[in-house]
């Protein structure tokens, strides 16, 4: 098996402002994103992770107790107890707040105080603000680049939501515009304009036949909403627009956390082809929790050793023995067939750096733990023991 | 308990847990151990690319059954088809297409949260009083989003009190909440974070959505090593001995470490089903861990046997 090369991966946090860590559910992506960050602050470079939906243990290694708007810098002897860390680097991490970055971006965006709190306080508003319809993933995007624009960071590594469709983060700033755009809803806001009159009857009859199904006053907080927003969708279209530029910017890179199971391998692909339609590659795949590969004997002569010496009769020390073989072989089994998966796929997702993390014996919730993995991603593998 | 009588306690089961624990998985070693019980099983899958095809060898799953196995069929059930069979059969063909086509369905699932999962647990619970089959399968949304999905018909009750989403939600909960109709079978890991996000999962299920829970699936369990299989190159060269038969050092290096990798995820193992006992007063079926990175067909008959053995058990 090819072994992680340090030097390439090294240049993924080195070089890049924003790394979008993203990956099926299960596949280890909150932990990696920690990893690349940590690793990026002991290189010497003022980085912030934006975890979305991190396990508790890590949410409190990581000293993030409550959701927030704005990253809190992480104190250096917690992520740096042997002073091994060049020492100009930062660490800081926040666990995005949806409804709280998208309230700032309404008052920034609103014309006057009252059109921002008239749509603050509209119940449809509340609903879309509350982490649905996409929601969570275009505020992840918006706050990453409201923190890259900032400047405080040299590098932003953001986490992204577990979703239905895995890249849903990336269509994310164009869904929110698809719902300004929305031609029924568009011409809600249009009856204060006389020439549209006539097209706004047609509309108001398909909305109540809408409200007998959904109930009157849902659709009366539609209505409510888009009038309400009047004005400001010039301000959101180009902030949709600016999202989407940087995501496609040089200075991003995309990181594929898969594991080496087969399902999850494919959706890594799936990924990837979603990744190209989009005129994005991903600059690392990082398959996580891979098998020890003990040696490197054929599982079938193992198996074979196993099965003669549980043959023996009334020999307690041949059947212990025999099932030292078996387990050897179960494990170099799953070991190979890792590893095929792993080659393939290195060809099918034209990843340019592609690196592998063990599957440790422990759960990672510290910083001595994201170090361990750091380490084995990082060092080049001649330097380990 | 009897595997049929264990198929015929609920109608439908919804199988839940957090992404990557093999809800899928466990969803077709379900289905395989109730048909082999004799109950006709339907599996419904509402979200994302599905891995039962590949486990089942068989074309990809669409909106239309599809036999998986004898006595186990498929299908996919997506919001916007079940809206659109909503309203035709409530004679709104009409203005179905154009919601949909106007986007105009996201806009109202937007105004009214958890519109789509009524409209998908809706065309369950109408799947389930046409007696679709005896057993209707649910492969649930990843946990975060099954609480919510779970929950979205007691919500909806409240915010829209009158029209036929409202009796839709009515029904839909009374399914729910009716555990002779309906169960969550929710699926961990013997880890960590996966066993902390079961155990908050259950209770919210139990406590906020009202489901009754069944038995909680632990799947990918090492099975322990019988005894004096240990991590040691004395004992194993001592074994070797006794029974006559030469072990390289090389080999006898990798014997010992893949017993000792072995133990450690066990005794890890142990501790979390441990926790999970203690935290949550739910019955535990262990599904053995597989040495493959592949689920197919031998595997998921591997499970089934398992999960059968374990339900006697209960």
């Amino acid at each position: 098996m090819t072994l992680p090369d340090g030097g390439r991966i090294a240049s993924l946090v080195s070089e890049h402002e924003v790394l979008i860590c993203c990956g099926s559910g299960g596949v280890g992506k909150t932990t990696i994103a920690a990893v690349l960050a940590l690793e990026a602050a002991r290189q010497g470079r003022r980085t912030c992770v934006i975890t979305i939906d991190p396990a508790k243990r890590l949410a409190d290694a990581l000293g993030l107790e409550t959701l927030s708007d704005a990253p809190s810098e992480i104190p250096r002897y917690r992520w740096d107890d042997d002073h091994s860390a060049k020492p100009d680097g930062d660490l800081a991490a926040m666990m995005l707040d949806t409804k709280s970055t998208f309230d700032r971006l309404v008052t920034g965006n609103a014309t006057t105080s009252e059109q921002a709190q008239r749509i603050l306080e509209n119940r449809f508003y509340r609903n879309v603000s509350g982490a649905l319809g996409g929601t969570q993933e275009y505020m992840a995007m918006e706050k990453l680049h409201e923190l890259h624009d900032g400047g405080q960071f040299d590098l932003i590594v953001i986490d992204t939501p577990p979703t239905r469709h895995a890249l849903d983060f990336l269509d994310a700033p164009r869904r929110l515009l698809r719902l300004l755009d929305n031609r029924i809803f568009r011409m809600l806001m249009m009856p204060t304009r006389a020439y549209l009159r006539v097209a706004s009857v047609a509309v108001q009859t398909f909305l109540r036949t809408v409200a007998r199904v959904v109930g009157s006053e849902a659709i009366d907080d539609v209505v409510a909403f888009f009038r309400a927003f009047e004005g400001m969708e010039a301000g959101f279209r180009d902030r949709a627009v600016a999202v989407e530029a940087l995501l496609a910017a040089p200075e991003t890179g995309f990181v594929l956390v898969t594991s080496p199971r087969r399902d999850a391998m494919e959706e890594a692909q799936f990924f990837a082809r979603q990744l190209d339609r989009n005129g994005q590659s991903i600059d690392a795949l990082i398959v996580n929790r891979v098998h020890p590969q003990f040696g490197d004997e054929a599982p079938s002569g193992l198996r074979a050793a196993a099965a003669e010496l549980a043959r023996a009769v009334d020999d307690p020390a041949a059947h212990r023995l025999a099932e030292r073989y078996r387990n050897l072989a179960d494990f170099r089994e799953i070991a190979e067939l890792e590893r095929a998966h792993v080659q393939g796929v290195q060809a099918r997702v034209g990843a340019t750096t592609v690196a592998y993390v063990p599957y440790l014996s422990r759960d990672v919730y510290d910083f001595s733990a994201l170090r361990e993995i750091g380490s084995l991603l990082f060092e080049p593998a001649d330097s380990r023991a | 308990m009897e595997v049929a009588h264990f198929c015929s306690t609920s109608h439908v089961v919804i199988v839940a847990g957090k992404g990557g624990v093999g809800k899928t998985t466990v969803t077709a070693a379900l289905a395989v151990t109730a048909a082999r019980a004799g109950s006709s099983v339907l599996i419904v899958e509402v979200e994302g690319k599905s891995g039962l095809p590949t486990m089942f060898d068989t074309p990809a799953l669409s909106y239309d059954e599809l036999d998986l196995d004898p006595g186990v069929r498929a299908r996919f059930l997506t919001p916007d088809a079940a809206l659109v069979d909503y309203l035709e059969t409530h004679g709104m063909r009409r203005i179905s297409k154009r919601l949909i086509a106007s986007g105009a369905l996201d806009v109202v699932a937007t105004a009214v949260p958890g519109m789509k999962d009524i409209l998908v647990l809706g065309k369950v619970k109408s799947l389930d009083e046409s007696r679709a089959a005896d057993l209707i399968i649910v492969d649930a949304p990843a946990a975060g989003h099954a609480i919510s999905f779970l929950l979205s018909p007691r919500g909806l009750l409240d915010a829209v009190r009158v029209g036929p989403i409202n009796k839709q939600a009515a029904d839909v909960v009374a399914l729910l909440s009716d555990p002779a109709r309906c169960q969550v079978m929710l699926v961990t890991l013997p880890e960590e974070t996966p066993v902390s996000e079961v155990i908050e999962t259950a209770y919210a299920i139990e406590d906020r959505a009202g489901v009754a829970l069944g038995p909680v699936i632990v799947n990918q369990c090492f099975e322990p090593l019988p005894a004096g299989v240990t991590a040691s190159v004395e004992d194993l060269m001592n074994d070797a001995e006794a029974c006559g038969r030469f072990v390289s050092e090389r080999e006898a290096h990798d014997l010992v470490h893949a017993i000792e990798f072995r133990s450690e995820r066990h005794a890890v193992q142990h501790e979390q089903i441990e926790r999970l006992g203690e935290r949550l007063p739910l019955p535990q079926i262990e599904l053995p861990f597989l040495f493959t990175p592949d689920i197919g067909r031998p595997q998921v008959d591997a499970l089934a046997g398992a999960l059968a053995c374990g339900i006697e058990a209960l």
